[in-house]
């Protein structure tokens, strides 16, 4: 016969146990269900077949290419090697600029075609994505 | 310069302290601790008059200063950059060093020279650091004529002092650190301990949310992107050190009051100490994929993560070596107690921080070892935490209420059911009002209100003294409701405009009218004037403004911000290329003023704790 305190202890550890694997598994899941993934003009290329899930691609903003009017911006993506054609409607930030490192986060079209929800620069006009200057190393 | 032999000079104190404390104790150790401190003083107001005199043959100064800059931000910029900020950094070491052992004449002698020994040894490290990865005194031959120029983004009066008040905040944390560790080894740990920690704790816990509120305001308004809050690594990484600082704030209080919960008040301080320098490390190393990020160094990141490893491994085995001398408690927990309703809210709170750690260091590790990148974003964060606030809210509001060890009586039983229909109606009525169908948010407004309504029945107790307490749990569900609302109710619309165009808004028509360019000491000045019309109601004219730097050559956007009681109104634009066409972004954000009001609340109720004299513990 247990007494009265063995008896809570182990209800105790059974349940932090269980209460442990439930946040462990509700935690994987939901970063399954709400990962992006960052991938870069070359390797959109490479990709096998368009994902229709949101992604961010990652590289400079290609000389001469922004354009604007009064509904949309439109602009290329570039890692030197491959570009991407971007259509965005909505706010830019201040470091948007042509020859600058940018990220898009929105849904891919098809290979040459992204359509972008959000478009992050970096505060430092120093910066350069670390894909971009891996493959301009590589170059 | 000379400030490099200064340098030197205190890493030579800090050694021949070290060595003072095992041979001669504490004969003179006071005296060093302020040479110490005076010289890390020195060293950071030369760098300050370096900066304001455009010395530009220091490295620091070239690389981020420069002669039209106004002279507070040139003052600003000494801490505006990675070696300045590690000087500041130091200096705040040092200055608590000698601080804490001014302070604590009352402890053990020994349990002292421990916390001065462990506290050397961290700010040898950064010492180390400082002296090999970042020097702040390096020179350059030929001497430039003029500087490179701080990023303009950080010229503003609020990240002028967001970095000194978070590194106030994250320095204390290595105090209780060092003295947790201290009274482990000498077993020393107990309520009188808690008694004596509890003001670092609540000073490091106060600043810490102080410095998260100001660059929270700072993002709101400098980046234009109409939040506060974006889950972004950088952010998350400040979070957290707050969050575990958050539990060790109540599990002191338990340690004083009831002398329980002792290895768990310990581990909790590591915890937060380690996270503070991870901070560090993710930040400086550039491994994170974050908008925040700045231009950096890997060597640096190297070098706080073999420190950071050093110290993980030092404090876990100081801790298991010498747990057993920690008090063993037999004590029964009653569940109506407050002391259980903290353990479970300590709980929560460590979920919230495990949460934020995964999705913060998951990204990492990912890439490492399958070389893929990605990010973990809001829906992430919301989805894991916001449905366990409800509980963790409705343990706050009845926690407080219970007494101490056992509640017998439950005298209070009656008005708190009262309070919980009340919070009810009222958040069914808030459903209503603002259309919103969504069952979730119904619930967690309820669980908001009783919080809400508990702290105020609380104020209104005769013979009330738990001031501190009660300010910061009103102000933290005034901050859950003020951003609840601000989150639901937020209305934005963005679009591409030129002079004349006019857009249409709910039932208001903005109007771009005109732009104007002026100079201003270092940057050119594009004013434009929006005009919004409603109906029934006076035009209200927004003057947003798109700033050009010259050194370095950038652009940034300063919002126009309309703020009353209920909401924000809020309005940026920006240049995409030399174009006709603006970017123009317009939001109504309700309540944003009260999620600001509300984190200072909660910050007044550390400053009220730390200044309250102490009451006698319930053993």
């Amino acid at each position: 016969m247990y007494n009265k305190k063995v008896k809570l202890r182990a209800l105790f550890l059974f349940l932090s146990i269980a209460s442990i694997i439930l946040i462990v598994f509700l935690v994987l899941k939901s970063l399954e269900e709400n990962v992006v993934y960052f991938l870069s003009p070359t390797e959109i290329k490479n990709l096998n077949e368009t994902t229709t899930e949101k992604i961010r691609v990652g590289g400079m903003v290609k000389d001469n290419s922004i354009q604007i009017n009064s509904e949309k911006i439109n602009f290329i993506i570039t890692d030197f090697k491959n570009e991407i054609n971007v259509i965005y409607s909505g706010i830019v930030p201040n470091l948007f600029q042509e020859g600058k490192g940018v990220v898009a986060e929105g849904i891919l079209k098809d290979k040459n075609f992204f359509k972008a929800e959000k478009v992050l620069a970096k505060h430092d006009e120093k910066y350069i994505p670390p894909e971009v200057k891996a493959s301009m190393g590589e170059e | 310069m000379f400030c490099l032999i200064i340098s030197l000079i205190i890493f030579i104190t800090s050694i021949s302290s070290l060595n003072n404390e095992y041979f001669f104790l504490k004969k003179n150790l006071n005296e060093l601790l302020f040479f110490k401190f005076f010289f890390a003083m020195l060293s950071f107001f030369s760098l300050i008059v370096l900066f304001i005199n455009s010395e530009f043959s220091n490295e620091t100064v070239l690389n981020n200063s420069h002669i039209s800059k106004p002279l507070f931000y040139k003052i600003s910029g000494t801490w505006g950059n990675h070696e300045g900020s590690l000087l500041l950094w130091l200096l705040i070491l040092t200055f608590f060093a000698f601080f804490y052992f001014l302070k604590s004449k009352n402890r053990p002698t020994d349990e002292r020279l421990l916390t001065i020994i462990f506290q050397e040894l961290i700010i040898l490290g950064f010492l180390f650091f400082l002296l090999k990865t970042s020097n702040p005194f390096n020179i350059i031959y030929p001497v430039p004529k003029e500087g490179l120029g701080l990023n303009p983004i950080l010229q503003d009066p609020l990240l002028a002092i967001h970095p000194p008040v978070l590194y106030l905040g994250y320095v204390t944390t290595s105090i209780v650190f060092s003295s947790s560790l201290a009274g482990l080894i000498k077993g020393n740990i107990n309520n009188l301990w808690a008694k004596d920690i509890k003001k670092w704790v609540f000073i490091s816990w106060t600043f810490l949310t102080l410095g998260i509120l100001l660059g929270s305001i700072w993002a709101y308004y400098e980046l234009g992107w109409g939040g506060f809050w974006f889950w972004d690594p950088v952010e998350n990484i400040s979070l957290m050190p707050w969050l575990s600082l958050t539990a060790l704030v109540h599990c002191v209080l338990v340690l004083e009051k009831r002398s329980i919960l002792h290895s768990w008040t310990v581990i909790l301080s590591i915890i937060t100490f380690t996270l503070g320098i991870c901070g560090t490390f993710l930040v400086r190393s550039g491994i994170l994929n974050s908008v925040h990020t700045f231009a950096n160094d890997p060597e640096r990141g190297l070098y706080i993560l073999f420190f950071l490893f050093f110290l993980i491994f030092l404090s876990v085995l100081i801790y298991f070596i010498y747990e057993d001398k920690l008090e063993l408690n037999n004590k029964n927990l009653n569940f109506y107690s407050k002391e259980t309703s903290i353990i479970l809210n300590n709980w929560f709170v460590m979920y919230f921080l495990s949460v934020i750690l995964i999705g913060t260091v998951y990204p990492i590790f990912l890439e490492v070892i399958s070389n893929e990148k990605i990010s973990v974003g809001p829906p992430f964060f919301n989805k894991l935490i916001i449905p366990f606030l409800i509980p963790f809210l409705i343990f706050m509001s009845v926690g407080p209420n219970l007494k101490w060890i056992k509640n017998d009586n439950f005298s209070n039983k009656i008005k708190l059911i009262i309070i919980f229909i009340l919070s009810i109606v009222s958040s069914i009525l808030v459903s209503k009002f603002f259309g919103n169908t969504t069952l979730n948010i119904t619930i967690l407004l309820v669980a908001c209100f009783y919080l809400f309504f508990t702290t105020i029945k609380d104020f209104m107790k005769k013979n009330f003294k738990n001031y501190a307490q009660t300010i910061s749990h009103f102000g933290f569900s005034l901050l859950v409701l003020s951003i609840l609302m601000n989150s639901i109710f937020s209305k934005e619309i963005t679009s591409n405009m030129r002079v004349g165009d006019e857009i249409k808004f709910t039932d208001k028509i903005i109007k771009l009218q005109k732009l104007e360019n002026t100079a201003e000491a270092n940057f050119l000045k594009l004013i434009a004037y929006f005009k919004i019309e409603e109906k029934n109601k006076t035009d209200l004219v927004l003057e947003p403004e798109i700033r050009i730097y010259d050194k370095p050559e950038t652009i940034t956007s300063e919002a126009a911000i309309k703020t009353d009681i209920f909401k924000d109104r809020f309005i940026v634009v920006n240049l995409v290329k030399e174009n006709e066409y603006l970017n123009v972004r317009y939001q109504e954000k309700p309540f944003m003023v009260w999620i600001w009001i509300s984190a200072i609340l909660i910050s007044l109720g550390g400053v009220i704790n730390i200044f309250k004299k102490n009451e006698k513990p319930i053993l």
